[in-house]
């Protein structure tokens, strides 16, 4: 055995253990961390299949910003997490249906796996070779230049989402004071300030 | 090559600029004391690309490595979401202002909705399908609960959003099973793959993205969300929802059913069939028993998706015709209908229960007039355009021996009639007690007048509108 089918065989276990146990442990906190565990074995993973662009994507984005604002949200929602595991015995039943009822259709699709003609050349067409063009240099091109306009209106999307969260939340206080900068920097001390003489024993 | 791109579209690109520059303008000058102007200006803009992109070069252009396709079909659909657009925005400008809505960022957010509506019926690829319709559904979210200070318009936002999100994810997974079995996520790809036999993986996938776009349609079964987003969001909020989003959505699906599955008919043919029939039923029964004019018209707007998928389910051309024009009358009529729900209030408040509406002629005799062709055309009754509507796609479904699917629309359309004509009933021969007044803008009475007006009049030629529909459906199908 390779060392790299080693190290794919140790990724993937430890993938799928740690994504068992987001599920499994009790504490969401923990659910979390494990999270993070998935997260960073996947990212060896794609470090294998020669996507290391997207395997450290997978860690500053994902590791680094997602998993750790669940981690505050989670600590900061005042959520009773056993009430809702106590809900969630009374849907199990039909929750569970449900799956078995979309794992079975999946299956029967699965089962009857035919791709279309020629289309496994179509999925590599994509991706130039590995070879060639190094993962950073392939992934611009794709993003900046042949999917420019999918780049665009995802900048769209990200304005809106920008628009309405301000739209929604964003409330203008009239009984509070701020600070204003500038009318703090244009104040003179000879203007402010008035020096008074007080005489003992008289006061003002 | 990138030149070339941007000429194709530009309409959007100019939309998306001063989408941009309004914003930074309301932001560092009056705020919300701009509304107005800009809500004029937006309309403005959106009815003259509406034009130019009417008037403009014929003949059908990719662009982006077929990203973005732009031809006939896409025309006629943009034109129609950009001008209902324009109406919506005109004809709701005075209700902000008296409710205390007015906020800059709606006229905003209504453009870039519309840029995402624009997007998506000139979708030729899967992610640029997807990207449209995020685009458009985020900016829905967005206004549906801008009356944030109200519980119902905040429900009605956060209703939206949730069920949405999780249509967009049926319709996510469906195309990365359809990108799976056909290999590519190219319309025109697809539609060479799909000659030579079909995976069922790939049928999986188009009934999960039929599933998602028909929420976005609210065609039952996938139609619960509506009635209370309806209520909940602010009226001119519920007539943009009902209108150009309903035509951006109804175009995509013609667009992915011809366009990418294009070889299979009889495939999807019997799901959007099967969506028709009970829409239809749904929309016709269900409303039956409302007694506020917004959750009817909620229920209306899904028996006449039902009527529009019949055309698309008959899969030819003169189907996709027939949908076409069918949307065209569909989203003028509810225009006209909503400039009326809008000006109804009763001391000074928004009111939309129909029982207020008894002796209505009486106040406002010329008003009545007016929705009483309103609600005979919506219903289908002979003389009025929406008749002609309902028509064309009765006969496409004939024509394409789905004669059941057209026996079942009109039982349908008759049982609907009911609750159009008890409005009518309500305001000639109710009570007679203190009901609604109807306060008007200038614009709203022109867009009630005028789409009264056209309801009797297009009937001699349609406003030469079938030409354009023909040409867009040969596009899309020839």
């Amino acid at each position: 055995m390779t060392v790299a089918a080693l190290a794919f065989y140790a990724f993937s276990i430890v993938t799928v253990a740690a994504a068992l146990m987001v599920t499994l442990s009790r504490n969401p906190v923990h659910s979390v961390l494990w999270l993070i565990l998935t997260f960073l074995s996947s990212a060896g993973l794609f470090v294998l299949l020669g996507a290391e662009f997207v395997a450290m994507l997978l860690i500053i984005v994902y590791v680094g910003a997602v998993a750790v604002l669940f981690l505050f949200v989670v600590m900061m929602l005042d959520v009773d997490f056993e009430e809702l595991k106590g809900q969630m015995v009374k849907y199990m039943p039909l929750g569970l249906l449900v799956g078995v009822v979309i794992l079975m259709q999946l299956a029967l699709g699965i089962g009857a796996w035919t791709s279309a003609d020629g289309a496994m050349g179509l999925h590599q067409a994509p991706t130039p070779d590995v070879a060639q063009v190094e993962n950073t240099r392939a992934l611009g091109m794709l993003i900046y230049d042949k999917y420019l306009y999918l780049f665009q209106l995802s900048g769209l999307i990200l304005l809106v989402a920008m628009i309405g969260a301000i739209v929604l939340t964003l409330r203008h206080r009239r009984d509070i004071k701020r600070q204003n900068v500038l009318h703090q920097m244009w104040r003179d001390p000879a203007k402010a300030l008035e020096m008074i003489d007080v005489k003992p024993g008289q006061g003002l | 090559m990138l030149t070339q791109d941007l000429h194709t579209v530009l309409p959007e690109l100019v939309l998306a600029i001063y989408t941009m520059a309004a914003l930074m303008f309301a932001v560092y000058t009056g705020k919300d004391s701009v509304t107005s102007a800009l809500t004029w200006a937006t309309a403005g803009l959106m009815a003259a690309l509406a034009l130019w992109i009417g008037a403009g070069e014929a003949g059908s252009h990719t662009a982006f490595g077929g990203l973005f396709v732009d031809d006939a079909f896409a025309r006629f659909a943009k034109v129609t979401i950009l001008l209902s657009a324009a109406a919506v925005l005109v004809i709701s400008q005075d209700f902000m202002a008296r409710r205390g809505l007015a906020r800059f960022e709606y006229p905003i957010l209504l453009a870039l909705a519309t840029i995402g509506m624009m997007a998506m019926v000139s979708a030729g690829d899967l992610m640029s399908l997807y990207m449209g319709l995020e685009l458009q559904s985020l900016a829905l979210y967005v206004v549906a609960s801008i009356q944030r200070d109200s519980a119902k318009s905040t429900e009605a936002g956060l209703k939206y959003f949730v069920l949405g999100a999780l249509s967009s994810g049926l319709l996510l997974y469906g195309a990365s099973l359809v990108y799976g079995y056909a290999g590519t996520t190219g319309f025109a790809g697809i539609l060479t793959t799909v000659q030579h036999g079909v995976p069922v993986g790939l049928l999986i996938g188009l009934v999960f993205m039929l599933s998602g776009l028909a929420f976005k349609i609210s065609a039952a079964p996938f139609h619960m969300w509506t009635p209370d987003v309806y209520e909940g969001a602010p009226t001119p909020v519920t007539a943009f929802f009902a209108t150009a989003p309903k035509v951006a959505a109804m175009a995509l699906i013609a667009r992915l059913v011809e366009g990418a599955f294009g070889g299979i008919t009889p495939q999807w043919s019997q799901v959007l069939a099967a969506l028709s029939v009970v829409s239809m039923f749904v929309g016709a029964i269900a409303a039956i028993g409302q007694r506020d004019i917004k959750r009817l018209m909620a229920y209306s707007s899904i028996a006449h998706m039902g009527f529009a998928l019949m055309g698309l389910a008959a899969g030819t051309a003169f189907g996709v015709q027939a949908m076409l024009i069918y949307m065209a009358i569909y989203v003028t009529m509810n225009v006209g209908t909503f400039a009326f729900v809008m000006s109804l209030e009763m001391g000074g408040k928004p009111v939309t229960d129909i029982g207020l509406l008894n002796q209505f002629s009486k106040r406002e005799p010329l008003k009545a007039l007016a929705v009483l062709v309103l609600m005979f055309s919506l219903a289908g009754v002979p003389p009025m355009l929406g008749f002609f509507g309902k028509f064309y796609v009765l006969k496409a479904a004939v024509d394409a021996g789905m004669s059941w699917l057209a026996v079942a629309g009109v039982v349908a359309s008759v049982i609907g009639a009911f609750y159009y004509l008890r409005i009518v009933f309500y305001m000639y021969f109710g009570a007679d007690q203190e009901g609604a007044e109807s306060r008007m803008a200038p614009a709203q009475w022109v867009a009630l007048m005028g789409v009264a007006v056209i309801m009797l009049a297009a009937i001699v030629n349609f406003f030469g509108i079938e030409p354009a529909a023909v040409a867009a459906a040969a596009s899309l199908v020839g």
